[in-house]
């Protein structure tokens, strides 16, 4: 009969090793490392010292973890350098698609008159503050020119209903000009739903256009948040959804809150009205530091601490809803969620590096102005321009794209290099954001040290993947989120 | 279970060596087209042979005693599912041998019996002696295969210690059979040499599966299991160049105690580092060749595990891999690893209890190797109500 070697002829006798780069951060009481492409292992503070000691024993489980999580190299498996070359390219390949978002503001005008909106005018000049056909046009043709495979054209304001016929003018052009391309193209509209009609319905069922509109919670806070003619922006919105669902189809709708100060007093009933709407999830999002934000100092009347409890309140809240057997996702942990467990990078735009701007997602304005965001275009309405990075009236797609303007952000912003972020623990996870930050501070990688961005996303992850590693329950909710 | 391969001392045969025929029960067969085929003879046909085909077979000896006919064989009991369509090799000293059933869901060309590979639980015991010529009864073989058939497998040993040999049996295969998915089992490490992937990816097979074992995320488990070293950075290496060209690349793991201990941590692995993979199959211990030898080593009982496998497939669909778990009996396995249970693709080769006899799920389930049932099996057989 056969002779077998025994499982120690198999063995590692060799007990050096090599350490391939990663980070750690201390969490609860436990160490958090993550190597290069953000897969992470939990352990005990002397694991890491004996791992970066080099004297970790190579038949410990932490040992086997670590390599085959490529912490580490040795002469069993070089594969680890190999691998992590892969995924780096994997996760990084998306970026070669720039960019899938086409924002277009087609007016300014709007029946609304929320206090920390910076943009929206009231005005019945339609020639002052409404996007002209041939902009239009000029607009379609930007969009359609980029490598991106997939091209979402999402309408903004202002209320872009209140210029329906050049929203029309546009899904027409474009699907006219895509016929010959043939990228995939969708539509939604960004809309408080106050002037929805039958008629508009119609036609985003017949081009399968759909809607994105905003809820802030229940009626008193919505109407305190978006005040209007009537006082009835809850009323509207909530009608409307009805309306949209029946006509288009139930999914075809989703919600977006903006936080303000008086939200942060209870996610939970903000939640509930989400749940009483029928929505899968909510979307807990911090309020950006832009606009009237800045100005009526209402951004630093709460900041990321507040905002932070906030968070946690409501993402405890609805895991309680989630054990009681109803799905219902938090849609910033999902992202976030995501980022972490998978190589699969969900293209939010807030979270990447190189930053999101231009290549994530772009601007044109109702003027033929072509902002790096949606942010940019609020710190123009503020008087400055920096992010104004071209304009359809006179650059193409390669000039924009190839200017300075947006690449000394990105460049300037990405996290392997800023100060700070190169050695965190979730840098992998993270993103730049250098309209925030220059917002803030003035330049485009900030102090992280002070930055409310950092802050903010320093503690969702760690809160996150701690929450993850530790409740078994809870994990098979968070998988169940990111599918 | 089938036996493949027979012997007859009652036959006649005016050739020499060996020649490969496709069974027909056809009498008005067109003659040109005869001699390509075996008739057979079944017992309600009468005892009239007709003329011109290449060899007449029958469980009935006494219709070829007056027989003028040349080439006639007397086909043993335990060959009597012989049918039409079957492909079969008969040769000048009585040797039967069915390489080919049609009505089988899946038929499985041994290549080889030599590798470079040892593994414990192999249950096709490498030999060392040269065996080229079960290629070249295959490469015959796939000139009579039905164009029809929807899927075939190559196995050994180890397929590719032929080298470019296999190479032209996968052009083959693409030529005569463009319609047919094929498999072929290797253990992955050729195809560490990118030149070796290349030649595959030049054939352009529109379905050639390359299935590929890894036992463990950990090198020193998984070189064990197949008793070679430096075993693992290869055969990564070959999946690595294999889906580098986009050729179709299964996983394999056989289930047992040397790689239970690691089963999930392994399918995380794969889900990090391979998503990329066709499909991923879990298998259970065949309770034969070496693993008989070496039973105390590999053997845990599936119910003891099924928690962790569970988990395991549990980390696969989290990922969106293809996986199907093989070989286990539905009472030994979780209900969430129904989706992904697979009954059999040799539906022949399932043997039951008499337990599962009053189980009201007998027919979902896979059920036993006829090994399992004679040597080993999990001590929690019980019968669904």
């Amino acid at each position: 009969m056969a002779k077998f070697k025994k499982q120690n002829f198999f063995e590692n006798t060799n007990e050096s090793y090599e350490l391939l780069p990663f980070r750690f951060a201390r969490i609860n009481g436990r160490v958090l490392l993550t190597n290069l492409v953000g897969e992470y292992f939990f352990t005990k503070d002397e694991v890491l010292k004996s791992l970066v000691d080099g004297t970790l024993p190579n038949d410990s489980d932490d040992y086997l973890n670590l390599r085959s999580l490529h912490f580490i190299c040795d002469d069993q498996t070089q594969s680890a350098k190999q691998l992590l070359g892969i995924k780096t390219r994997t996760k990084l390949s998306n970026y070669s698609n720039l960019t899938s978002l086409h924002m277009f503001v087609i007016s300014l005008r709007c029946e609304h008159s929320c206090p920390y909106c910076q943009v929206s005018r009231q005005s019945d000049d339609k020639l002052a503050f409404d996007m002209s056909y041939e902009t239009a046009s000029k607009a379609v043709d930007f969009a359609l020119s980029g490598p991106s495979p997939r091209i979402k054209i999402e309408f903004q304001g202002g209320e872009p209903l209140l210029n329906f016929d050049t929203l029309k003018f546009i899904v027409h052009d474009a699907k006219e000009k895509n016929e010959a391309i043939g990228k995939d193209l969708s539509f939604v509209i960004a809309t408080n739903l106050a002037v929805i009609t039958d008629e508009i319905l119609d036609y985003c069922k017949l081009h399968d256009i759909e809607i994105s509109t905003s809820l802030d919670g229940p009626a008193s806070l919505h109407n305190h948040n978006r005040p209007r003619p009537g006082n009835n922006s809850y009323e509207l919105a909530t009608e409307g959804i009805k309306k949209v669902r029946e006509k288009l189809g139930f999914d075809k709708v989703n919600a977006l809150m903006t936080t303000t100060d008086k939200s942060l007093d209870d996610p939970r009933i903000i939640i509930d009205e989400y749940l009483k709407q029928g929505f899968s999830g909510i979307f807990l999002r911090p309020l950006s530091p832009y606009g009237f934000a800045i100005k009526t100092k209402k951004y630093n009347a709460y900041g990321s601490k507040k905002w932070f409890e906030f968070y946690k309140t409501g993402l405890e809240y609805i895991l309680e809803i989630n054990k009681s057997g109803v799905h219902f996702r938090e849609f910033y942990s999902a992202t976030i969620l995501k980022k972490i467990l998978t190589l699969k990078d969900p293209g939010y735009v807030d979270l990447r590096s190189p930053a999101g701007i231009g290549i994530g997602g772009i601007v044109y304005n109702y003027d033929g102005k072509i902002f790096a965001s949606d942010e940019g275009r609020m710190l123009a309405e503020m008087g400055d321009n920096t992010f104004e990075i071209g304009n359809l009236a006179t650059d193409n797609f390669k000039d924009v794209f190839l200017s300075d303007k947006l690449l000394d952000p990105l460049e300037q912003s990405m996290t392997t290099s800023a100060p700070r972020c190169s050695e965190c623990a979730f840098e992998q996870y993270c993103g730049a954001d250098p309209v925030f930050h220059y917002a803030t501070t003035g330049d485009f990688l900030g102090k992280k040290a002070e930055s409310d961005f950092c802050y903010r996303n320093y503690n969702t992850f760690s809160y996150l993947l701690d929450t993850y590693d530790s409740n078994l329950e809870t994990r098979s909710i968070f998988e169940s989120w990111i599918n | 279970m089938l036996q493949l391969r027979g012997s007859t001392k009652d036959f006649h045969c005016d050739f020499i060596g060996h020649k490969m025929l496709i069974i027909s029960d056809d009498s008005s067969l067109p003659l040109p087209l005869r001699e390509k085929y075996a008739y057979i003879l079944k017992e309600n046909t009468g005892t009239n042979l007709p003329d011109g085909f290449g060899a007449y077979i029958s469980q009935n000896a006494s219709v070829f005693s007056t027989s003028k006919h040349k080439n006639w064989f007397h086909i043993p009991q335990y060959m009597d599912y012989m049918e039409a369509g079957d492909i079969i090799n008969f040769k000048d000293d009585g040797s039967i041998w069915a390489i080919f059933r049609s009505n089988a869901k899946y038929n499985t060309f041994l290549l080889t019996e030599r590798c470079n590979h040892y593994c414990l639980m192999c249950s096709q015991p490498p030999k060392s002696k040269e065996d080229s010529w079960l290629l070249e009864r295959a490469m015959e073989a796939i000139e009579l295969i039905p164009r029809d058939t929807v899927r075939m497998g190559f196995s050994g040993g180890e397929p590719t210690i032929y080298e470019e040999k296999l190479i032209d049996l996968v052009e083959k295969c693409r030529g005569y059979l463009p319609q047919t998915a094929i498999d072929i089992l290797s253990n992955g490490r050729a195809f560490s040499d990118p030149e070796y992937a290349r030649l595959l990816h030049k054939i352009d097979h529109p379905n050639c599966m390359i299935c590929i074992p890894l036992y463990s995320d950990v090198p020193e488990i998984h070189n064990y299991v197949v008793q070679s070293e430096d075993a693992f950075d290869e055969t990564i290496q070959g999946i690595l160049n294999l889906k580098a060209l986009n050729q179709k690349v299964e996983i394999r793991i056989v289930i047992h105690k040397q790689t239970i201990g690691r089963l999930v941590e392994t399918c995380e692995y794969i889900s990090r580092n391979l998503l990329f993979v066709d499909h991923v199959a879990l298998m259970g211990l065949e309770i034969t060749g070496f693993t008989r030898a070496n039973l105390p080593d590999l053997w845990i009982d599936p119910f003891d595990y099924k928690d962790t496998l569970s988990q395991a497939v549990a980390v696969l669909n989290r990922n969106k891999i293809n996986n199907s778990v093989y070989n286990h009996q539905l009472c030994t396995v979780n209900p969430d690893v129904v989706d992904n249970y697979v009954h059999s693709i040799s539906d022949w080769k399932n043997e039951y209890l008499d337990e599962c006899n009053k189980c009201s799920r007998k027919h979902e389930c896979g059920g036993f190797f006829s090994s399992q049932i004679l040597y080993k099996h999990s001590d929690h057989i019980k019968a669904f109500s």
